[in-house]
């Protein structure tokens, strides 16, 4: 049931065919998460935030980690660079490069944390240390990790605001972070990421605190970042609308599992899940024209009364008896895509398709 | 912020300052005349007392028979020229006692005040960082004894154990006798002495400076402690903390620069505080240490009812905290580029 081993031909697919490159080299994928469990601590004990997530990131190739609040998306992300709060614990596997994470001491993770592998966080309102200016903040680690003397870190931090097309890097870098607009933040936040030349972006909702208009610009930004550069990205958001313009691939999380992966053209455009059906519904302007905007009745399931069974099940107008028993596996259909619901009220088309395919 | 701009805020707030000063001397004026003590009473003896001739005389000398509102009128004249008025008790100008006292209190809270915010700041950290571990307990211990413990009581219990006991250090005073205090640049003995190359007198000062010091401090130490504790853990989760572990800096690095500059702030504001809880906590340390400052001079002269140097008094106490408070909001906008001073 795993998704690491389905090697994606993204010729032909989606808006971004193609755009890996001629210098994407056949090799393994950046990021190999494999049946990766987490449990956190809370008040009534140990409960488990995220269930057997699969997934693989290829170099240059953007990820979308699709999901409400509660879904473990987030959680999926802070795994990586070790930053799960205290008392978490994880099972299952995630391999950067080929190097097992989840088993990392303390110094060994700060030796990924920044240099291979950056965080751009959601709100760089916040995310930016207020205080400090955007010089520091954007040479520090490259000092720390690369061994740069002052004066190179300093050009390295000019050369990755300029990357990010902040106008008068010298400028922005006396400056402090409150005298820039949430855009420019974000390109700052994100220039800082780039800045140690790291193999993986982990972007947590990148766009969600930027006005609409300033969403695109980042969204591109990160789209012309991995053709140049050929850094990979996992974007988490709970928009699908974010990730149908760049990512290459998506992943739906519901409940800390996986509910439905694929190429995003696929997903996007005949989503299989009835729960990425009703993402696809209430986006607004996003489904077929005319269609009104249909919100998912109910709110994700909180850690400590999970339901049994699939955990969308009582938000599912499709659930049938055995969704309140038995946990859906993640089945592989055609064309690198999976699914885990037992009815699949969406498949009978694509079914059909994939039967055609069948020699 | 530009220096223009520090300037005229500077201009402004000292101008406020000045203001809060007159009304400083009418409050300690008033406070100190509705007293029901004759100050004839306190200072002359049995037997001048009984010669009317005496009386009027003295209270002739220092104006207590006009009626009280001129005598303020006539001692805010006097200020508005640097005449604090003579003391009734050493017979000398208060300006002069408060030139030879006011240095060595501001040695003794200078040092206390860094002795209890190095301290505090340091274990205040420690136990946010430890939160929840058997440290952070001790150390909830520690600021709660160090709020509670009465002063007079740590003041005498200190003087019996560390000189009495045990002998590590001098009973009181500024310098062992017999010591030439150093040539005055600033007033404060170890920092003379030390201008002047002379170590050995350094060394005693200092000596001299820890157990009224630390006793002084103690108090201040636990509410230091408490404050940063609650502030650092304020600002330890904020995504921009998170943000700096996930760049994969040492962890010293993300408390010292990351969690701690903006934890300075709100230090910054209990630290100016405490300095001014310490001037008044100087009334008993140097009592009991012997300790040449304007708290035993204030001590003397309120038993006195020596009135213009109490009046002297209540003016270098009401300064110091306007200062201190200015001194405070500089700092605050030097720690956060935010901050605009108006």
């Amino acid at each position: 049931m795993s998704a690491s081993g389905d090697v994606v031909d993204r010729a032909g697919t989606g808006p971004t065919a193609g755009t890996a490159g001629p210098a994407a080299p056949a090799q393994g994928p950046v990021l190999e998460v494999e049946g990766l469990t987490i449990s956190l601590r809370t008040a009534r004990g140990l409960r488990r935030a995220v269930d057997g997530i699969s997934f693989s990131i290829d170099r240059a190739e953007i990820l979308g980690i699709a999901g409400e609040s509660g879904s473990g998306k987030t959680l999926t992300a802070l795994s990586v660079l070790g930053l799960l709060p205290g008392g978490a614990r994880t099972g299952g596997s995630v391999r950067f490069q080929g190097r097992e994470l989840l088993t990392l001491n303390r110094r060994q993770l700060r030796e990924v944390r920044g240099k291979q592998v950056a965080l751009v966080s959601q709100d760089p309102s916040t995310a930016l240390h207020p205080l400090l200016r955007v010089e520091v903040q954007m040479t520090e680690h490259v000092r720390a990790h690369l061994g740069f003397t002052h004066d190179q870190a300093r050009a390295r931090a000019v050369e990755m605001l300029e990357a990010v097309r902040i106008p008068d890097p010298e400028a922005a870098l006396a400056a402090h972070p409150h005298q820039f607009s949430g855009g420019m933040r974000q390109r700052i936040a994100i220039a800082m990421a780039l800045a140690c030349e790291p193999a993986l972006i982990l972007a947590d909702e990148p766009t969600t605190a930027l006005d609409v208009t300033v969403q695109a610009g980042i969204l591109r930004l990160l789209d012309r970042l991995r053709r140049e550069r050929g850094v990979s990205v996992m974007i988490i958001t709970h928009d699908l609308g974010v990730l149908s313009s760049v990512a290459d691939r998506i992943c739906v999380l519901y409940g800390g599992r996986m509910a439905e992966y694929g190429r995003t053209g696929d997903v996007l455009g005949a989503p299989r899940h009835p729960y990425t059906q009703g993402l696809m519904r209430s986006l607004p302007g996003a489904s077929e024209e005319g269609a009104p905007m249909v919100p998912i009745q109910g709110s994700p399931p909180s850690l400590d009364d999970m339901p049994a069974g699939c955990a969308f099940h009582p938000r599912c107008e499709h659930a049938r008896e055995r969704c309140r028993t038995v946990v859906p596996s993640l089945r592989t259909l055609p064309g690198g895509r999976g699914l885990a619901c037992d009815v699949d009220p969406f498949g009978q088309a694509d079914e059909g398709v994939a039967g055609m395919e069948r020699p | 912020m530009s220096p223009a701009g520090l300037g005229r805020f500077l201009a402004r707030r000292l101008g406020i300052g000045a203001v809060l000063v007159v009304g400083i001397t009418l409050v300690a004026f008033v406070l100190t005349h509705i007293v029901p003590a004759d100050p004839a009473t306190a200072n002359l003896g049995q037997r001048a007392l009984g010669d009317p001739a005496i009386v009027k005389a003295f209270n002739h000398e220092y104006g207590l028979d006009k009626p009280v509102v001129d005598q303020y009128f006539i001692y805010l004249w006097k200020l508005l020229h640097g005449n604090f008025g003579i003391s009734e008790q050493s017979h000398r100008p208060v300006a002069t006692d408060l030139g030879q006292y006011v240095p060595a209190t501001i040695e003794l809270a200078l040092f206390a005040i860094v002795i209890s915010v190095v301290v505090g700041v340091g274990l205040g950290v420690l136990a946010a960082v430890r939160r929840g571990r058997p440290v952070d307990s001790v150390l909830r211990v520690v600021s709660l004894l160090g709020v509670s413990m009465p002063t007079f009581w740590v003041a005498l219990f200190a003087f019996y154990l560390f000189f009495y006991k045990l002998g590590w250090l001098p009973s009181g005073g500024r310098l062992s006798p017999g010591l030439q205090p150093p040539k005055e640049i600033t007033g404060l003995y170890t920092v003379d002495a030390l201008l002047h190359g002379q170590w050995s007198l350094f060394v005693n000062a200092l000596q001299h400076l820890i157990l009224p010091g630390i006793v002084l401090g103690i108090f201040t130490v636990g509410t230091v402690l408490r404050f940063t504790r609650a502030s650092v853990l304020e600002v330890i989760n904020n995504d921009y903390v998170r943000a700096a572990r996930a760049k994969g800096l040492p962890e010293w690095t993300v408390i010292t620069r990351h969690v701690m500059r903006p934890a300075l702030l709100s230090i910054a504001t209990v630290a100016g505080i405490a300095f001014g809880g310490l001037l008044s906590g100087t009334v008993l340390v140097e009592k009991i240490y012997s300790w040449p400052g304007i708290g035993q001079y204030a001590y003397n002269s309120a038993v006195n009812l020596d009135l213009p140097a109490i009046m002297g008094v209540s003016m270098v106490v009401a300064v110091i905290y306007i200062l201190i408070n200015l001194a405070v909001d500089v700092l605050y906008s030097v720690l956060d580029p935010r901050i605009e001073l108006r």
